[in-house]
Parts: C-alpha cells; sequence; structure tokens
C-alpha cells in the first residue's frame, strides 16, 4: 500500500498537518504516533490559555488537542499509535515498530516530520555537586503530576525561567508543595510575561534574575541547593551564595528539536535552530519530506505551531498529488540573519510557491525596546516593521510580501532588527 | 495609577490602571484587557486548573478546570474540594465533575473526553 502522506508524529503539528492534507486533497494519509494516544505534549499541559488566536477563546491543552481529535474522528485518516519510527529512507520508505503491528515498512508520497522537541536536562547545563533523585526536568514532573498522579515533591526550587517552569511554579503550589523561588541565569525571563505575572506574583513566589544554581547537595533524595548571583558574563559571584534546604529541583532550561530521523535521513540540519532547514512550504533538503511545529524551531504557542502545520501539511498534499510533475531547479532566494537576529523560519524561499506573501518567523537575540525589524537586500530597504517591545521569548512574525521579491539582489535578503528611525549604513 | 502586565493573551500588554478615575485603563491593546485592568484591581478572578482520581480508563487522571473564572482569594479553598473526588469513565468534555463551587455558581468541568 501506498500512502499519499505520512505524518510522524501525533501531536499538534501531527494532527494540524494530517487534517490540512486530507482536506488539500491527500487521499490515504497516516499518523504514526509513538505514544498511546494523540495529543502529544497537550495532554499534560492541563492549565488554561491555548488557542486565543485560532480558536478565539481559552482553552486548556487538553480540550485544545481535543478539538483536533474530535475532528479527525470524522476523517478517514488512518491513526497507528503505539509505533515508534525507526529510520526514512529518501526515497520515503518509512520503517517503524508497533507493538501490535509488529515491523512495518511504509511507502509514502511525502511525508511530515511533526517529531516535536525535548528538554535540556542537568547533564546538558553541567550543575556541579552530588547526584541524589529529586532533580527533574520540569516537562518530566509535569507528567509525573498531570498523567500519572505523583505529588513529585514537597520544596521546591526552579532553575530556569521558561513557560513551563513557571507553570509548574504555580500547579506545584496548588497541589500543597512550597516552592522556594524561581531561579534564572538570564537578567530577563525566558517565559511569557503573562506567566510570570499569573504563575509566581499571584502566589508569591520569588523570582531570582542573575542568578544560578552553582551546587546540588543531598545523599539519596536533594537536601539543599546553593544560589549563586552570577555577573554579566554569567559567572558566579564568590560570596553571594544563598542556600535553600528542598527536597526538589526542576530544570526550565530550554528544548531541543528532536531530530535523529531528520539527521539519519540526511536531511540538512541548521545550527541555530537545530531543526532542518526549510523552504517556504516546509519542506526540508530532501523533497517531498516536509517538517513542521517544534521539530523546525521551538514555539512558545500552539497556535503557531497549527498554523505552521497547516502550511506543511497543504506543501505535502500537493506534493503527493503532482509527484509526476518534476520540481526542477526553480529559482531561490536565501533569507540571511543580519543584527539582533537569532534565526529565521524559512531559511529559502522559491518564489513559484509563494501565493502573495510569505511569513518569516524568528527571534531575537536580547530584549529591546522602539526597534525596527528591516528586510533588506544589496543595501536597499524592502521593508520594516516597528515594534514597541521584543524579547527572545517572543517569537516574532514578520509579513513580506511577493510584489517586492523583483527588488532582491545576489539571490539573498537580510532580516535584521536596528533602533526606530536609524539610518541605513551604505 | 497603577500598572500591570495584561494575562489575558500572550501579548502581555502593559496596563495602566487609574484607581481615582473610576478605574480607567490605558495601555490595553483591546477591549478584554481593558475589563482585565478593572477587574484585577477591584475583584482579581483566575480559572483554576487541576485533575482528579479517574477509574475505569487506562489513565488514572482526569484533568478538570472552573467552568468560570472564580475570586483569586477562594482559590486554595476550591482546590481542596477536588482532593475525595473521583470520576468515572467514560467521560466527556464539558461533563460537570464538582458542581457549583463554593456557592460561586461555578462548575469544575472535565477538560478531557475519555472513553474507556
Amino acid at each position: 500500500m501506498i500512502y499519499d502522506v505520512i505524518v510522524v508524529g501525533g501531536g499538534p503539528a501531527g494532527l494540524a498537518a494530517a487534517l490540512e492534507a486530507r482536506k488539500t486533497g491527500a487521499q490515504k494519509v497516516l499518523i504514526l504516533e509513538r505514544n498511546s494516544e494523540l495529543g502529544g505534549i497537550l495532554n499534560q499541559c492541563i492549565h488554561n490559555g491555548f488557542g486565543l488566536h485560532y480558536f478565539k477563546e481559552e482553552l486548556t491543552g487538553p480540550e485544545y488537542a481535543g478539538r483536533f481529535i474530535e475532528e479527525l474522528s470524522h476523517t478517514d485518516i488512518e491513526v497507528i499509535d503505539g509505533a515508534m519510527v525507526l529510520d526514512i529512507s529518501p526515497n520515503r520508505v518509512i520503517h517503524a515498530m508497533s507493538k501490535t503491528r509488529g515491523y512495518l515498512q511504509l511507502q509514502a508520497k511525502a511525508i511530515v516530520l511533526a517529531m516535536g522537541c525535548r528538554e535540556r536536562t542537568r547533564g546538558a547545563i553541567a550543575i556541579p555537586g552530588t547526584r541524589p533523585a529529586g532533580v527533574f526536568t520540569a516537562g518530566a514532573a509535569q507528567l509525573y503530576m498531570n498523567i500519572e498522579g505523583y505529588r513529585v515533591g514537597n520544596r521546591v526550587l526552579i532553575l530556569g525561567s521558561g513557560d513551563i517552569g513557571l507553570i509548574m511554579a504555580r500547579r506545584m503550589t496548588l497541589e500543597g508543595a512550597k516552592v522556594l523561588g524561581c531561579v534564572e541565569l538570564m537578567p530577563y525571563s525566558n517565559g511569557l510575561n503573562r506567566n510570570i505575572v499569573q504563575c509566581l506574583e499571584d502566589y508569591n513566589i520569588p523570582l531570582y534574575l542573575s542568578h544560578t544554581i552553582t551546587e546540588i547537595r543531598g545523599d539519596k533524595r536533594v537536601e539543599q541547593a546553593v544560589v549563586s548571583r552570577v555577573d554579566e558574563n554569567r559567572r558566579p559571584i564568590p560570596g553571594t551564595e544563598i542556600v535553600f534546604d528542598c527536597d526538589t529541583i526542576l530544570l526550565s532550561v530550554g528544548l531541543i528539536p528532536e531530530n535523529e530521523l531528520s539527521r539519519q535521513a540526511g536531511i540538512e540540519i541548521d545550527n541555530r535552530t537545530r531543526g532542518p532547514v526549510v523552504w517556504e512550504n516546509m519542506e526540508t533538503s530532501l523533497p517531498g519530506v516536509f517538517a513542521s511545529g517544534n521539530v523546525v524551531h521551538v514555539h512558545d504557542l500552539v497556535d503557531f505551531v497549527t498554523a505552521e502545520s497547516q502550511r506543511a501539511g497543504r506543501g505535502a498534499a500537493e506534493f503527493a498529488l503532482h509527484s509526476d510533475k518534476e520540481n526542477g531547479d526553480s529559482e531561490f532566494f536565501r533569507i540571511e540573519n543580519g543584527e539582533a537576529v537569532n534565526y529565521t523560519v524559512p531559511q529559502k524561499v522559491r518564489p513559484d510557491h509563494v501565493g502573495k506573501f510569505v511569513e518569516i518567523f524568528f527571534r531575537t537575540n536580547n530584549v529591546y525596546r522602539d526597534r525596527e525589524i528591516r528586510i533588506t537586500s544589496g543595501g536597499e530597504m524592502l521593508a520594516s516593521f516597528k515594534r514597541e517591545h521584543m524579547a527572545p521569548g517572543e517569537m516574532e512574525k514578520i509579513v513580506f510580501p511577493k510584489a517586492l521579491f523583483s527588488k532582491i539582489k545576489n539571490g539573498a535578503v537580510t532580516v535584521s532588527v536596528v533602533e526606530a528611525g536609524k539610518k541605513e549604513q551604505k | 495609577m497603577k500598572e500591570l502586565i495584561c494575562i489575558v493573551c500572550p501579548k502581555g500588554c502593559h496596563l495602566k490602571v487609574d484607581e481615582e478615575n473610576g478605574f480607567s485603563v490605558t495601555g490595553n491593546g483591546c477591549p478584554r484587557g481593558a475589563e482585565y485592568g478593572h477587574k484585577e484591581l477591584t475583584n482579581p478572578t483566575r480559572v483554576i486548573t487541576s485533575t482528579v482520581r479517574l477509574e475505569g480508563a487506562s489513565l488514572c487522571r482526569l484533568p478538570v478546570k472552573t467552568s468560570a473564572d472564580i475570586p483569586k482569594k477562594d482559590i486554595f479553598q476550591a482546590m481542596a474540594l477536588l482532593d475525595g473526588v473521583t470520576a468515572h469513565a467514560p467521560v466527556k468534555t464539558g461533563d460537570v465533575i464538582v458542581p457549583n463551587i463554593l456557592g460561586l455558581g461555578v462548575d469544575f468541568i472535565a477538560t478531557k473526553t475519555i472513553t474507556g
């Protein structure tokens, strides 16, 4: 059997991609999911605040996923859960293991990669000290608490102020734990402002900016954590130590796209996003293999994942339906990172594949006020967008109209963030 | 004049609320921000989410939320109501799990459909 589109991963990205592929006209669509149920990380994100853009209402994670799972149940999209994808070949054969169906080899005309991301661990940031039980990544603690019903800990210190850490500070407080503080290495939080307010300030949990954990103490279980202030080079300042008596440490120190399969398939990876380099329709360097959601770049808002995945699903369906048509070497331009820009998605654009405009997503390298986002090419400014406030924790989106593509020189545009009103340097 | 960060949506607008002039709000990007600013200084409220024990399914917890926002001061009392509750599958999203919390006219409702 040949599938038109196979989607690897049944979280928010995979669900949106599969549904959109089917709507675009792909006949046989399959989702391969590793877990025993669809919905991905949303199942454990039981807090509200999802879907304000897409559904125009405030949903919890399970409700958001539920809307798509419900829609899926009215389609003929096939789902195999409990299936682990092992390999993807360049001619788009997927090898997978399923508990119930055994070893599977499935041929797809097009593939969407939607494997999501995973958390950085204690090992990734090398915290000194002993190695007792009680050190969890925030997402693992969230799974134990919200899905499996465990208490996790009583006196808790949180390292990192990413959104999952902030959400868990509130969650553990509500379940009777004492959260002693949230410790952040940077002078600003990477979490959303609203989460600082409703997760920390609502419960009088202190946020220690420019601080980090410099030692973990404890034999069998965590007993103490030593926190130090850091200087502008993020080095601990001796003499600033604060000792916390705690039995649990949660780490919310970043997410990494999960791209073992992509790398194994020889797909080009961007060192900055740690996800596949993608074209305007979310196609990777391997023709017919698309990618979307946190596997491409880590998002803050699931609504952006949904929109991006619909683009990938559409692209995959179109590829599957017109795979007889030779794609050839169509013209393209690159999107390069200028001042204060950490990365962009997409990285490359084929004007032939663009309707009226291309949406460019990116993150800045610092917190800024009163800035101008500029798209330039060959020293000439093609477009600019004003922003009052920008931060690395908030993904930016700009719309680049196709009408301006004719002004692009040397096959590249640069996206940069400069002080509002600054003169262009020739 | 009180400064607040709006929590209605992820944008996080910086609001200014004038307590002396009828709690008028500036700096809001949308009407919901004005409503939030006024409410936050007069009667702050939150939606509360948690889980309850679940029986009759492969999963052991059912996620729930308050069907509307409740006063901030009632949060911990509302949470305590969930302690002895057991839900039984099948459950549908929106099913009432604990009715009329603390007489507020707000229910704890299921946020996940679990067939069994």
